[in-house]
């Protein structure tokens, strides 16, 4: 509808965030309602821009800042916002995430934070827009200063939580500045040999400057790849993500676990497929056989190390790094010397549909997750595992959100999880990556005992498999501005599930246009 | 050898800089002596950035006279932003920016049959690194306070800055 | 016999799979009146079990009736279809469900049983999967539901929620989730992907010579493994330990449901994956067959050391679903090629129909003797015929069908079986399955002729042995009945096991 939608996207949660500041230090009630608005707004301008991408002959629109004149192509300097049907998807998911998860927050943050939700509510804010400056941007450096603020805004959020969540934080800042500043270096090289920071002017001037070979380029793509490998809590980085996401105050943890590693698996994609090109990626790299290969560890590393928590919190952030596993993998499952006979990026690049999938599928079943788990936590009074026995008596509506992102995970039809899985591993049998298809069997049946664990201690009344008496707890089930979200976010994992082959087919037409749509 | 280190000392700093940095932000046990390591490491990256603007022959700021010229900063930004059919890019970052010595070599031959109103662009310093770097020290200077204020927040309930007493400390907590 | 096969689209198949569904809605609402809530189930189950006999002779003309959902991935519909072979098993779902729902409210009250309305629930998702599976019409439906099956029976596996059934539950998932992901998925993903994108049991476009002897031979083992819900060694334990689970839901989903969703998932592996060309080809079919016999041979051994009722009859159970598997497994034969009905298949689909009731039967009876004397033990037995006179008739009725003596319908599948095994030229075959019909009858006749003829211990029933509830006697008389009937009275299904097999030509 507005041309400016894919700023005003940005500047609705900006400008709540900063009337949080400024009302809400005196009314802490119009917290809330402002973040509700700001992201409602953000959403409405995300579904109108995926309405303009739609319907534009390229799929893609650009959106170039202070209007500098985007024609002038290969020197471009300036700021553009680029959508195109990948990152349409995704700018839609951010706000929807950040929606169900400030309802839910309503019963946590003057609980876990007291005293300074304008402070968090202001933070949550910017880290949304940062989120969403991530994905809209075409701009490499622009990319870095946004995944700096969604960074700081997140450490913040970690720390608000207890002392431990303040240690964790600190290593979280540690490694995250390294990894960002390793990214800006590699942007730095970039610019030296392309003198572009557009993305696609970056790959343009590879390409036309025939940089395939330079050693130069190729430190780049190490530097941002290094760095963004950080990001992802990707395989043998990934020690500091459950430490800060199982101590992050609750309702943190249910926008930063679902969002923060999902946007940095599309930052990976956007490096691979626009900065870098696939033509680069797929070509002249070799690197499919190595980072297929530490995906499988990842998997299963991320999935035994789950076995070993007590704690439900800790036990799903270790199932976040597997399923970083399974994106990153399925991004460089690679049919060798396909890019070279011209084949569909799609057909070359197989895992790359389960990838993109995947991380919109990932996100919803991580939030229905660790809502379902704060809601849990709650009712049990611990996030020991062993003391969730009869909870289902106690909040049956909870425990079912439960268990649909429990079947969701391990892979049961008809929820997304399971699609996600099939074009995974669709991808690694065309590839011929059976070690991949095989880590991701492995992985989901070890997610169903690891689900079934705490279901099953959910479902069974007396904790020390001990005594007859079997008395179900009475029901108390937990308030509805708890189970409204929960019970969305639950019900959007059918949903995507059952739309799996429309959003598959989206991201396939990315794929092609990617290939052929700009400069073809 | 020398020539070689010296042509590209600046380069040669950074590094250095980048690996204290690293190495303080790894292997140094205080957190605030970390800290101190990431603010090495990262000013190492804006002298990176500073290094690339730099050009042959004396190139200055663009807002320092230079040579006698008179101009006016808009009208040298406007020149520089044009596009010179072979490379454009070349031009503005300099050859000896290029850290493995890759032949760039942008051609200057232009430089003589220019308006004598309007500057010569390989006079100036680039300045787009000088304002990314602006945004980069902003956001350097953002992530240290953060990193303080956390610390702070550490040092108010553990009593340590020391990371391995903190962890045994916490480790103690999560047995309780 | 030639029929042309025409496919109408109708609203009969969506009907009967919303039934229970429709009947769970009933159930939850009248939750706090239990007569109303078993009065919704008995509408759900009878109006389902009308339909599907409805739907009886257009299926004989051949005119299947189908319905598609939904289309869930790029030419793969979630889609019902009606054919002989899911009928068959339709038409012994729907019908024994009536009469466990019976069963179930006699003994669920009898034995003042917690929980009785997730208890119905979770009965009614279980036969909406049941016949989801019945009338899938391609292999991923079939998945679906399957899978379905499983995650809905868990709790009802798990009804008593007690230590013991906390293991039960645990085995029980354990292999059903980890041989279905494990095997079954990989490979459905594989025939997608390696016939681009078609995985309908109609379809001429399943695998053929598309496919290497190696690939399908490995194809062949992860899915009739991977559906190991029909218990096939070393696949089988989950069994024996879902025994804990209360009676009824034994009786069905156990001796019914359950177990012949895995063998008929095998069948349709068989018959609508792969192509008989290619099935000839493989060297792993004899595989299957060899460890189909073995399962049938050791399972019945097991079965006579067991004192358990429940327990013994789970491993006949096991051993009764080796003959269908084997039957199933005889398609692979080489001898067999160019055989327009082959024996071994008719067989197989009969043994569904045929083991359903007796073993039903036998189940009802463990059940009612629980409810009646508080026995679970054979070894208590001596003696109770005198007491319950009606339940132990009933038994050996159903042991006669389950051994295969007539006048009873096992009679009929088993002679099916055997000649298929001599249609196939497996002489060894035949020699297990007479060695397995034999061992049966040691297994199974005592127990009813110890009831009868053997005089009570002394103080063995405290007095208070005697019938159980009338809805516990009167289902597992009508199902006694019935396993005698369906001997005289065999055509249709014999029609539509016939029918089935005119699939088998190469296409």
């Amino acid at each position: 509808m507005s041309e400016h939608s894919p700023v005003l996207l940005m500047v609705c949660p900006v400008f709540a965030a900063v009337f949080c500041v400024l009302f809400g230090m005196r009314n802490k009630a119009v917290c809330l309602p402002l973040v509700l608005l700001g992201l409602g707004g953000s959403l409405y301008f995300a579904v109108d821009v995926f309405y303009q991408v739609q319907a534009s002959s390229s799929k893609a629109i650009s959106y170039y800042l202070a209007g500098w004149n985007g024609t002038d192509f290969p020197r471009g300097v300036g700021i553009e916002y680029r959508v195109d049907l990948l990152n349409s998807l995704v700018l839609m998911l951010i706000p929807a995430v950040g929606l169900l998860a400030a309802l839910f927050s309503r019963e946590f943050v003057p609980r876990e934070t007291p005293g300074k939700e304008p402070q968090y509510y202001t933070l949550f804010l910017l880290l949304l827009t940062g989120l969403m400056g991530m994905t809209v941007t075409g701009d490499a450096f622009n990319l870095y200063v946004l995944l700096e603020v969604s960074s700081l805004t997140g450490y913040a959020l970690i720390a608000m939580g207890s002392p431990r969540a303040a240690v964790s934080a600190f290593q979280y800042v540690i490694l995250g500045t390294i990894g960002a500043t390793f990214y800006l270096l590699g942007v730095g090289y970039l610019y030296i040999k392309t003198g572009s920071l557009n993305m696609s002017g970056i790959h343009h001037a590879i390409v036309a400057h025939g940089l395939m070979e330079s050693p130069a380029i190729y430190v780049a793509f190490i530097l941002i790849f290094a760095g963004i490998w950080v990001k992802l809590a990707f395989f043998p980085v990934f020690n500091w993500l459950p430490n800060a996401y199982s101590q992050a105050p609750t309702s943190t943890g249910c926008v930063v676990a679902p969002l923060m590693t999902k946007v940095s698996v599309y930052i990976m994609v956007r490096v691979m497929i626009t900065l870098f090109g696939a033509d680069y990626v797929y070509g002249s790299l070799d690197w499919s056989g190595p980072i297929v290969w530490v995906s499988v560890i990842a998997i299963l590393s991320g999935s035994v190390l789950a076995f070993a928590q007590k704690d439900l919190r800790r036990m799903l952030t270790y199932l976040i790094v597997a399923e970083v596993g399974y994106m990153v993998g399925g991004a460089w499952l690679l049919v060798p010397g396909g890019m070279a006979r011209g084949e569909l990026l799609s057909q070359t690049a197989t895992g790359m549909v389960g990838t993109t999938y995947h991380i919109i599928s990932d996100a919803a079943m991580t939030l229905c997750l660790f809502m379902a788990a704060g809601a849990m936590i709650r009712k049990a009074g611990s996030s020991r595992i062993s003391s969730m026995y009869g909870l289902f008596s106690k909040s049956p509506v909870t425990m079912v959100c439960f268990v649909v992102g429990a079947l969701s995970m391990i892979g049961v039809p008809p929820t997304c999880g399971f699609f996600s899985k099939w074009y995974l591993v669709s991808g690694a049998f065309a590839a011929g990556r059976w070690e991949f298809a095989i880590a991701l069997l492995i992985s989901s049946l070890m997610n169903a005992v690891l689900f079934f664990r705490v279901i099953e201690h959910a479902f069974f009344m007396n904790p020390d498999d001990k005594g007859e008496e079997n008395i179900a707890p009475a029901f108390s089930e937990n308030p509805s501005s708890m189970l409204v979200p929960l019970v969305l976010a639950a019900a959007s994992l059918f949903a995507i599930g059952l739309f799996n082959k429309e959003i598959a087919g989206y991201l396939e037409q990315f794929l092609f246009y990617a290939q052929f749509g700009s400069y073809g | 050898m020398e020539e070689f280190i010296h042509s590209k000392f600046n380069y040669w700093i950074y590094v250095l800089l980048m690996m204290i940095g690293l190495w303080g932000m790894i292997a140094k046990n205080n957190l605030i002596k970390k800290l101190i390591g990431m603010s090495i490491f990262q000013t190492a990256i804006i002298l990176f950035y500073v290094s690339i603007a730099v050009k042959e022959k004396e190139a200055n700021i663009p807002i320092l006279p230079h040579h006698g010229h008179d101009y006016s900063p808009l009208a040298a930004a406007a020149h520089a932003g044009h596009g010179d059919g072979d490379g454009g890019h070349k031009d503005d970052n300099g050859h000896n920016a290029s850290p493995e010595g890759h032949g760039d070599h942008g051609d200057h031959g232009h430089a003589g049959a220019h308006d004598p109103k309007v500057p010569v662009p390989n006079e100036f310093a680039n300045p787009l690194p000088h304002v990314l770097m602006l945004t980069a020290i902003v956001v350097g200077v953002a992530t240290l306070g953060l990193a303080l204020a956390i610390s702070q927040k550490i040092f108010k309930h553990y009593g340590t800055l020391e990371e391995d007493e903190l962890l045994k400390k916490v480790r103690a907590d999560d047995y309780v | 016999m030639e029929v042309t096969i025409q496919h109408i689209a109708s609203l009969k198949p969506l009907f009967v799979f919303l039934a229970p569904l429709a009947g769970l809605l009933g159930i939850v609402l009248l939750r706090k009146h239990p007569n109303a809530r078993e009065g919704a189930t008995f509408v759900a189950a009878i109006s389902q079990c009308a339909v599907v006999y409805s739907m009886l002779p257009d299926v004989l003309a051949g005119n299947y009736p189908g319905h598609i959902f939904w289309e869930i991935l790029p030419g793969v519909n979630i889609q019902l279809r009606v054919d002989p072979m899911g009928m068959v098993f339709a038409m012994v779902a729907s019908t024994l469900w009536i009469l466990t729902t019976l069963y179930a409210i006699g003994y669920m009250r009898g034995a003042h049983e917690h929980a009785q309305t997730r208890f119905f629930a979770f009965f009614a998702i279980s036969i909406t999967a049941t016949m989801g599976v019945a009338f899938a019409a391609n292999l991923f439906t079939m998945y679906l539901f399957y899978e379905m099956l499983s995650l809905a029976t868990f709790p009802l596996v798990t009804h008593h929620q007690d230590k013991e059934a906390r293991g039960g539950g645990r085995t029980y998932l354990t292999y059903l989730l980890g041989t279905s992901v494990g095997f079954a998925l990989p490979a459905i993903i594989y025939i997608y992907w390696k016939t681009g994108g078609t995985v309908d049991f109609m379809s001429t476009e399943v695998l053929n010579w598309h496919i290497g002897k190696t690939e399908g031979g490995f194809l062949l083992l992860l899915l009739v493994f991977g559906f190991a819900k029909g218990g096939l060694m070393p696949f089988h334990s989950w069994l024996p330990g879902a025994m804990v689970a209360p009676t009824p839901v034994s009786a069905l989903l156990h001796a019914v449901a359950v177990v012949k969703v895995g063998v008929f998932c095998i069948l349709r592996v068989y018959t609508g994956v792969f192509d008989q060309e290619l099935l000839h080809s493989l060297d792993t079919g004899l595989i299957v067959t060899y460890v189909a016999a073995f399962t049938v041979l050791v399972s019945s051994l097991i079965a006579l050391s067991q004192d358990n009722l429940k327990r013994r009859l789970a491993f006949s159970t096991i051993g009764q679903l080796g003959y269908i598997t084997v039957g199933a497994s005889l398609l692979a034969s080489g001898a067999i090629k160019g055989i327009d009905a082959p024996q071994a298949m008719i067989g197989s689909i009969l043994h569904i129909a045929m083991h359903a009731c007796g073993k039903i039967t036998l189940f009802f009876c463990a059940g009612a003797i629980y409810v009646g004397a508080h026995k679970k033990y054979i070894s208590e037995l001596d003696g109770i015929g005198r007491r319950m006179p009606f339940t132990m008739t009933a038994f050996m009725i159903g042991a006669f069908s389950v051994i295969g003596l007539p006048p009873t319908g096992g009679v009929i599948s088993k002679w099916f079986l055997i000649q298929g095994a001599l249609e196939a030229k497996y002489t060894f075959v035949m020699a297990i399955l007479l060695v397995s019909s034999f061992l049966n009858i040691i297994y199974l006749l005592p127990i009813a002729i110890r009831a009868f003829f053997i005089p009570q211990n002394e103080g063995a029933f405290h007095g208070r042995a005697s019938e159980a509830p009338w809805q516990c006697v009167v289902p597992l008389c009508i199902t006694a009945l019935m396993s005698v009937l369906l001997f005289f009275f065999s055509g249709p299904l014999l029609e539509l096991a016939t029918d089935a097999t005119q699939f088998l030509k190469p296409r």
